[in-house]
């Protein structure tokens, strides 16, 4: 028999976070911040939405690019939040989650043998998505002493002739770092300077702890080569509704569509009136999911200090990125140390990019009783580290 | 700290404590990037103010086995020239059996909630000590048969985390 797989697709790594899950998986009753999505439930508005588009029997599709309610409330917001405008009915798409945005917005722009850069550690789809839209990943490695932002100099070294997209995923998901105005402008003004693209990954936009979130999309210039992918996942906890968009110019955004037309059709219906309701009337839910989380946050890093755990002030999403490097092992290595030791489950470094060794993700989308269990066993394990040396 | 900072600070630990009373303020004092200090005097000044007028322990009494049964009761009243409802208000919280009384607007006046050991004491409160109060006009009783909900607390079951233990 001939081999059924395409190389393309042999060749891919699996997610280096699976093959931890799969460890996990067998210590059922380990304690886990390993988790990339929020604990708390979504808005009992929000589903009580989902629960009477049901019984209203709104059971149909809807139309390729999602409902104009939808979208007509996802340009409200973003103009009010953002202050960037988007025209509903042209440059708006509805999506099943930010992931599938990324997967078509890369696949409706790259030719083959374009490149495309990607600041790492950052979650784990861009680089094998670029792969599977014929695209070549450049990574480019992050450091912690810019506490993970992307700088002017950093990207303008990984620019070839032959880049034309840059992922920009900030607030960034394993690191918590956030991207300020200042930051963009510089990148801004080389994304002009050689023509490349931006998609923005801005999933975790609504979670920032210091000055609210800016996109880059509202940077003069860039509206026009900038794909802003954004969801409901984590603003409004609703990860599991699958629901995502991605805005841009319009002739972007009509070949995305075509893709997504022909792959997907239309995203779930139900989930798409609960988002509306999310838009509506939903602020104040985020207002209070992130205050519980700066609050988490805060205390996370009041007790890495305690332990003299080294790690820099994240300021988004919900992950914390503690430095390992004093123990000498690798973050693989540490992890899967802690969990059979102390039954704490961590996630590598090095799952989101080979430039996340010497780190671990830790999420505090968990209650503070349970981050405080779980911190209190980490300082045993690092206290026997230290001990033994 | 200037004004404003004051009535900040004064709403988170209220937010705060409002659902844990026994919070450590040290812990919380981190969790909201304020000063220990700071926080005790507020809640110090708070506790003259009568804003925090105390720390309670939420408790769900159907767990135990101390039989106590809690009555909704509707009241009305005839209002007394110059005293309004708060003088027939006062004559029914002094009762220790009475937990909390409302004013209520709509179709009566007071709703009263009380405690008692049994359906027998709860009804001879009523008639003998309530319905007997001379500006009383009417009561109507409701028993609670179960208890669902109490300050924002769910007591029917506990919240499992259903999430998967590793996810991207």
């Amino acid at each position: 028999m001939r081999d059924p797989i395409a190389k393309k697709v042999a060749g891919m790594k699996s997610s280096g976070i699976r093959k931890f899950f799969d460890i996990v998986s067998e210590m059922p009753d380990a304690i886990s911040l390993g988790v990339g999505e929020p604990d708390f439930d979504t808005p009992w508005h929000v589903r009580d939405e989902g629960i009477y588009s049901l019984e209203r029997g709104r059971t149909f599709y809807t139309s390729n690019s999602g409902l104009m309610e939808l979208r007509t409330e996802i340009c409200r917001f973003l103009r009010s939040h953002y202050e960037v405008s988007y025209d509903p009915a042209s440059e708006v798409l509805i999506t099943v989650g930010g992931s599938e945005a990324i997967d078509i917005g890369l696949r409706a722009m790259l030719e083959e043998g374009e490149e495309v850069i990607i600041p790492e550690p950052s979650y784990v789809s861009y680089l094998p998505c670029t792969i599977m839209a014929g695209g070549v990943p450049v990574e480019l490695s992050l450091k912690e002493e810019n506490e993970f932002r992307l700088t002017a100099e950093e990207f303008r070294e990984a620019i070839t002739p032959r880049t034309k997209i840059l992922i920009l995923p900030f607030p960034n998901n394993p690191t918590g770092a956030i991207m300020e105005r200042k930051d963009l402008e510089g990148i801004a003004k080389l994304c002009i300077e050689h023509d490349i693209f931006v998609l923005s990954d801005e999933i975790y936009a609504a979670l920032t702890y210091k000055n609210d979130h800016v996109s880059i999309a509202s940077l003069p210039g860039m509206k026009e080569r900038t794909i802003l992918i954004n969801g409901f996942s984590k603003a409004y906890a609703m990860t599991g509704w699958r629901l995502g968009y991605a805005c841009g110019p319009k002739n972007i955004v009509e070949q995305m569509t075509k893709i997504h037309q022909y792959c997907i059709m239309c995203a779930p219906t139900t989930s798409q009136y609960a988002a509306v309701e999310a838009l509506r009337h939903g602020d104040r839910d985020v207002d209070e999911m992130r205050e519980a989380y700066n609050e988490r946050r805060r205390f996370l890093l009041h007790e890495f200090k305690r332990m003299g755990l080294q790690c820099f002030e994240p300021y988004g999403a919900f992950y914390v990125f503690p430095s390992i490097k004093e123990f000498g092992m690798t973050s693989d290595d540490f992890c899967t140390k802690l969990l059979k030791a102390k039954k704490v489950a961590v996630v590598p470094g090095t799952a989101f990019g080979e430039c996340g060794e010497g780190f671990v993700r830790i999420s505090y989308a968990y209650s503070i009783e349970n981050l405080k269990e779980a911190l209190g066993r980490i300082e045993e394990f690092i206290t026997e580290l230290r001990n033994k040396r | 700290m200037n004004e404003k900072d004051i009535k900040e600070m004064r709403l988170s630990i209220l937010k705060a404590i409002e659902h844990d009373g026994r919070v450590d303020l040290n812990e919380l004092a981190i969790r909201l990037g304020l000063d220990a200090t700071d926080i005790a005097n507020a809640m110090s000044d708070m506790e003259k103010e009568g804003i925090i007028c105390g720390y309670q322990t939420l408790i769900d009494w159907d767990k135990t086995d101390d039989e106590r049964v809690t009555a909704l009761i509707e009241v009305r009243v005839t209002p007394q020239r110059g005293q309004g409802f708060d003088s027939i208000a006062e004559r029914i919280y002094k009762y220790p059996e009475v937990d909390s009384v409302y004013l209520i607007s709509g179709g009566f006046d007071l709703m009263v909630i009380m405690e008692g050991r049994s359906l027998k004491e709860v009804s001879q409160f009523v008639t003998n000590k309530l319905s007997a109060l001379e500006s009383v006009l009417s009561c109507a009783t409701h028993f609670i048969m179960r208890k669902y909900k109490l300050n924002g607390t769910v007591l029917a079951k506990k919240h499992e985390d259903e999430r998967m233990l590793v996810t991207p």
